[in-house]
């Protein structure tokens, strides 16, 4: 939960200095933030490519624990997909990418905002980028206060789904207390499945 | 966007190959970083941008209309299989 702290309160931070007018124009640059992601792409890839756990784990797997993030990538993009419908301003894919953030507020929206740049201009780019940090926000937030609530409609895997992204982490505590400690494994597991599954998802949807 | 994915997948391959190297196991913390840093730069072009700070009500309609939308999907579907494949048999 501190480090979610931490996370949003360098983005207000950076608010609140854009707003203040007194940065010097090179801050506001395009090129800047983009060799930054590259950086970031380059280093999200050695993690996923250098991770010793991520074998172990898809060696002793049972094939049906593949389940429970199959039900959080397709209910998540189904349904995102769905309220493309609702929203007139955005496209299919544009609602798409912000879904398959998966609760990974960071990541996501700044890869929205840099990768959709080129097809919708920067204005609309940041304007979805924030609507990703604040949706995927929102959805750890549901995860957290709405877990009891998802275990009791929707059974005990429901929180784990809900959690996407941040089910190894953020998210673990009240899922294993509302869900059962049985679960961790599994809560873990998906956590790190959907974590990896976020660039790419994201980066396929801004292509459109 | 190509850039980009290009840029993943020789991360993964660079990754893979020099995974016996200890401090890729800490690659997390660097990654940490770049975010808080990528943020800040997000921050600084909303906080500058008089059209989303005015319209900052909208967008957070928005994003909460795709936050309910994919947290039922997901929910949904969990129930789906957990009905179908996790359930506790019932003892006879």
């Amino acid at each position: 939960m501190k480090g979610s702290f931490v996370i949003v309160g360098f983005f207000v931070f950076g608010c609140l200095l854009g707003r203040s007018g007194l940065l010097p124009e090179v801050f506001l640059s395009h090129d800047l933030s983009q060799y930054v992601l590259y950086l970031l792409m380059f280093l999200v890839g050695i993690s996923i490519g250098s991770d010793k756990k991520l074998k172990e784990i898809l060696r002793s797997l049972r094939p049906k624990l593949l389940l429970v993030p199959l039900a959080t990538v397709v209910g998540t993009l189904v349904f995102s997909a769905l309220v493309s419908l609702v929203i007139s301003r955005w496209t299919v894919f544009d609602c798409l990418a912000v879904g398959s953030g998966f609760a990974y507020y960071s990541l996501s929206s700044i890869l929205i905002t840099e990768m959709k740049t080129a097809s919708l201009g920067i204005q609309l780019a940041t304007e979805l980028g924030t609507i990703a940090l604040m949706a995927n926000i929102l959805r750890e937030i549901f995860t957290l206060l709405g877990a009891p609530f998802w275990v009791k409609h929707f059974g005990r895997l429901a929180p784990i789904c809900a959690g996407g992204a941040t089910t190894m982490d953020t998210t673990l505590p009240v899922i294993t207390r509302y869900a059962g400690k049985d679960l961790v494994f599994v809560s873990i597991f998906h956590g790190i499945l959907v974590d990896f599954t976020v660039p790419f998802f994201v980066s396929l949807f801004c292509s459109f | 966007m190509f850039t980009v994915v290009a840029i993943l997948f020789g991360g993964i391959g660079a990754g893979y190959f020099f995974r016996k190297v200890e401090i890729l196991q800490k690659v997390g913390r660097p990654i940490s970083y770049t975010i808080f840093l990528l943020l800040f730069l997000l921050g600084i072009t909303v906080g500058s941008n008089d059209t989303i700070v005015n319209n900052l009500a909208t967008l957070g309609g928005q994003a909460l209309c795709i936050a309910l939308a994919a947290t039922l999907g997901s929910v949904l579907a969990a129930k789906i299989v957990y009905h179908f494949f996790f359930k506790e048999k019932p003892r006879l």
